[in-house]
């Protein structure tokens, strides 16, 4: 079974909102509402500045405390992808998983009435496509793909640099890995 | 809840009916379905070109029961290599945009009060060809200028010169890329090209100069960009602000501003002097080299410090890492580079720069364009003579084909050398494009007649006597773009749905227009697909191919690199890259880019500096719901030691006061460290005054307003407008 993951290069995000655009028109996101974001991180004082530039989604962490705070199962982890997704006629709106979650990745579709969230673009990757954010990725920062498989981009990029979960001391075990840095060629 | 069940319900039972599809489709488009409720529904996919921005990307367009629910990068497209920025993906929020111009529009009230009515494509066609008619008996068909961007050339250009009139201008010269097109025509004797014929993805340094990628997205470039950070490559960033693209630099250079010329003449200082060039290939590829030597000894690094407030030391150390990693450097001739009337002889600098390094034809640097030609279509029935020459280029003597939007505005106002006095606006927003736009109105106000076809109503469009509503890129066949990379390529843009509204193709506007005007001869075809597949038909290419894949490459059977038996062909007198400039020697003009200095701001005064946005194609896209949503208002960069001595913080408005008392408000502050002390910044395109354009009207500032004092370069008539000072005050 395939276990999709997400490597998010932050050196190669120039933060165009590509991602972002491609999302709410790939997945029908109610207005004011995102299923993926930018992030700007600046540091430090003229002219001595760093800046970070990263894109944030769901985590579709492996311990999910979205899933264990959903009081009607509507959350779940799918066992065969390790994709967090949601049963959405099981979903009463009650916003615990909302709570729950650290990443600020879900939301309450105005329309709808029920949570709403990333799938990872499940019904594309079923077509054998890409997830819409890195189907259009300019920068070549969002790479998608399966842990299991040692020669998938997501494994080799994880092979050849450091990288970082959001959030790690949560415990949430995300399934999104950013390189922030990358490690010196032999 | 209710709705959402009710509607999947609904979809289960209807499946993809007509009268279901009809039902949904009184609902707002976007939000209408997602992709994944409607997969199970037939899509199919038009392929076609885009044109939210000018790099024309290849696109397939999805479409699901005449609804546009999705666009997608065409791979296959070297432009989008698949990949869509989100200006792109954002296309839809043009197609939907409920402010969209719905029918044509006659005006009923004063010019610029912005009431009209609502007229028939015949009325309002024959009321053009009707003033068209007067204004030749009047003044002459050349008193007609044609203002125009894009794809709407295509059609309109055509139409202005069967009528007799050669006066065309387009933004994109004199306002914009206008200055590198000249400094590259007297240096190499072409172009750069665009796309800017960079090989970032093989370089070992970029360099770039004011050019913020990222923020300036024109997908391949961003991805070749992007690329080289991948690959390592070291990364250059001169620029008075912490762009996106400096904050991905290993240096940034916050110069200040308006001295990139000193800048880059040290570094020319230091690559003479140390004998950093290269040697054999000026040898072989350059003129000129002797007469630079010795003309440089006062650029020193120490001089050039003073001027740039950067320290020697840096101007060094990039000077040796350009010439440590020549030719694969990337040094970008930038795009937008009309800043301060020298913008010319900045440009050469930077071309002599990339001569000495000998990064033309090289692998890393730039590549040579394709040299694939297709056979030339049939020639139509000839354009009239002009009887008064044209006036489009001022006398300027490297003003392009493009025109010089300037000359034109000034000649519409002088009435030299011969009146103006209808404008004819397609694509453009000159009111937003245009420095000065206390000028523009002026003339506007001067004219017998003005028709403006666009698909929205922009500023310049409310002041239209007609004004002519054109569908949108998804909803028309387009002329067969041709560019030339590595490859010649072909895309071809047509309709994914039918127009929308009472709006027509651009090129059936000018063809009914040609009808009414007795010149119907030239646009000898019925529908315009059947021109393109005529054109096809004479290039030997394949129209059916070309309709399914969206894109045909002509691959080049030479190499992109110089090399024996491909050498680099230089359009010169010479025949050779002019690093000294004879041409420029006997009009006047230093032969060798030299220093001039700047106006500088006063203590109390911050140079305003506009750039763009990644969601933003200037003021063309503010209104788009799907843009907006994201970039709805311009803010107002200040470093925080300027603001703490004015007493600001961030998120406070301000209005703006220009050296010539011109005021504009209010603007949210942006208080950051990303930006030196002596300028301000904010992406240009806001501040739009169309009552008209519901999400746009009145948000943000418009900088061109603030512009009211421009340079025009004497060398090729391009305006300078990186030139103005302004003063804050705190708004309630």
């Amino acid at each position: 079974m395939p276990r999709y993951a997400m490597v998010i290069d932050t050196r190669r995000c120039i933060s165009c909102m590509a991602c972002v655009v491609a999302c709410k028109a790939e997945n029908d996101v109610a207005p004011a509402h995102f299923r993926t974001r930018i992030r700007e991180e600046i540091s430090g004082t003229f002219p001595d500045l760093r800046a970070e530039t990263r894109s944030e989604l769901c985590n579709h962490c492996d311990n999910p405390p979205c899933v264990y705070n959903c009081p009607t199962r509507a959350s779940y982890k799918n066992e065969e992808t390790g994709m967090v997704l949601l049963h959405k006629n099981k979903c009463i709106g009650c916003k615990a998983c909302i709570a729950a979650c650290p990443y600020d990745a879900r939301y309450v579709d105005p329309v709808k009435g029920v949570v709403d969230k990333c799938t990872f673009c499940d019904h594309r990757i079923a077509a054998g496509k890409q997830p819409a954010c890195v189907a259009t990725c300019v920068g070549g920062s969002r790479v998608f793909g399966d842990l299991d498989n040692p020669n998938s981009s997501v494994s080799i990029l994880l092979r050849q640099h450091p990288s970082e979960v959001l959030l790690a001391g949560a415990g949430t075990e995300p399934r999104v890995f950013y390189i922030k840095h990358y490690r010196t060629p032999r | 809840m209710k709705n959402f069940c009710s509607r999947r319900q609904f979809l289960k039972i209807s499946g993809a009916t007509a009268a279901g599809w009809a039902m949904a489709s009184a609902l707002p488009p976007w939000q209408m379905l997602s992709a994944a409720e409607i997969a199970a529904a037939e899509g199919r996919y038009v392929a076609t070109y885009c044109e939210m921005c000018f790099w024309k990307c290849g696109a397939f367009a999805k479409v699901v029961a005449d609804k546009v629910v999705k666009l997608e990068g065409n791979f296959l497209h070297p432009h989008s290599r698949g990949v869509l920025c989100g200006r792109g993906n954002g296309g839809l929020g043009l197609l939907y945009d409920p402010d969209r111009l719905k029918a044509p529009l006659i005006r009923t009230g004063e010019r610029g009060d912005g009431k009209y009515r609502e007229a028939s494509w015949d009325e309002a066609l024959s009321l053009v060809a009707e003033k068209m008619g007067k204004l030749a008996t009047d003044y002459g068909p050349e008193s007609l200028a044609l203002f125009t961007h894009g794809s709407a050339t295509s059609h309109f250009f055509p139409l202005v010169k069967a009528y007799g009139s050669p006066n065309v201008a387009m933004p994109s010269f004199a306002q914009c890329r206008g200055p590198r097109v000249a400094a590259y025509d007297i240096t190499t004797g072409s172009d750069i090209g665009s796309p800017e014929r960079l090989d970032m993805a093989n370089s070992k340094m970029v360099v770039l100069l004011g050019s913020h990628l990222g923020e300036n997205m024109h997908s391949s470039q961003v991805q070749d960009f992007t690329q080289a950070i991948g690959n390592r490559a070291k990364i250059v960033v001169v620029d008075p602000r912490f762009s996106t693209a400096a904050g991905k630099a290993d240096y940034w250079l916050p110069i200040r501003p308006g001295t990139d010329m000193a800048l880059l003449l040290a570094w020319t200082h230091l690559i003479l002097k140390n004998h950093w060039y290269d040697a054999a290939y000026l040898e072989a590829y350059a003129n000129g080299l002797e007469e630079m030597i010795g003309q440089y000894d006062e650029y020193t690094p120490e001089w050039a410090a003073k001027e740039t407030d950067l320290s020697p030391a840096v101007i060094i150390e990039t000077a040796q890492l350009m010439a440590k990693n020549a030719p694969a450097v990337a040094l970008h001739p930038g795009r937008h580079v009309t800043w301060d009337g020298q913008d010319v002889q900045r440009s050469r600098a930077i071309i002599i720069l990339q001569a000495l390094l000998g990064t033309w034809g090289r692998k890393g640097g730039i590549y040579l364009a394709s040299k694939a030609k297709l056979p030339p279509l049939p020639a139509g029935k000839a354009y009239p003579k002009p009887g008064r020459p044209a006036l489009n280029r001022g006398g300027y003597p490297f003003a392009g084909g493009e025109g010089v939007t300037n000359v034109v505005r000034a000649s519409t106002l002088s009435g030299q050398p011969y009146p103006i006095k209808g404008w004819f606006v397609s694509g453009t927003n000159l009111l937003a494009a245009l420095p000065n736009p206390d000028e523009t109105r002026a003339a506007i106000k001067q004219l017998d007649f003005l028709v403006a076809v666009d698909m929205m109503p922009t500023d310049t469009v409310v002041h239209a006597d007609v004004i002519l509503p054109e569908c949108s890129y998804l909803e028309r066949h387009d002329s067969i773009a041709q560019l030339r990379g590595r490859d010649l390529r072909l895309s071809i843009r047509q309709p994914a749905i039918e127009p929308l509204y009472n709006s027509k193709p651009g090129w059936w506007i000018a063809k009914e227009l040609s009808r009414k005007l007795g010149l119907e001869a030239y646009f000898p075809w019925q529908t315009y697909a059947e021109k393109l597949e005529e054109d096809c038909l004479a290039w030997d290419i394949d129209f059916d191919e070309l309709k399914e894949k969206g894109v045909v490459l002509i691959p080049n059977s030479e190499n992109a690199y110089i090399a024996p038996g491909n050498p680099p062909v230089f359009k010169t007198a010479s025949k050779k890259i002019e690093l000294y400039s004879e041409e420029l020697e006997l009009l006047d003009f230093d032969p060798l880019p030299r220093y001039v200095r700047n106006e500088q701001p006063q203590a109390d005064e911050f140079r305003l500096l506009y750039g763009r946005s990644p969601v933003h194609t200037f003021s063309r896209t503010v209104n788009n719901p799907v843009l907006n949503e994201l970039f709805s208002e311009n803010e107002l960069w200040l470093n925080p030691r300027p603001a703490a001595k004015l007493g600001l913080k961030n998120g406070d408005y301000v209005a703006l006061v220009n050296q010539d008392h011109i005021k504009k408000g209010h603007i949210r502050l942006k208080v950051t460290e990303r930006i030196r002390e002596d300028c301000v910044y904010m992406v240009h395109g806001f501040g739009l005054q169309s009552e008209r354009l519901s999400k746009a009207f009145n948000r943000g500032v418009s900088d061109q307003e603030l512009i009211s004092k421009y340079v025009v370069d004497p060398i090729a008539g391009t305006t300078g407008m990186r030139v103005n000072f302004v003063r804050l005050q705190k708004e309630a």
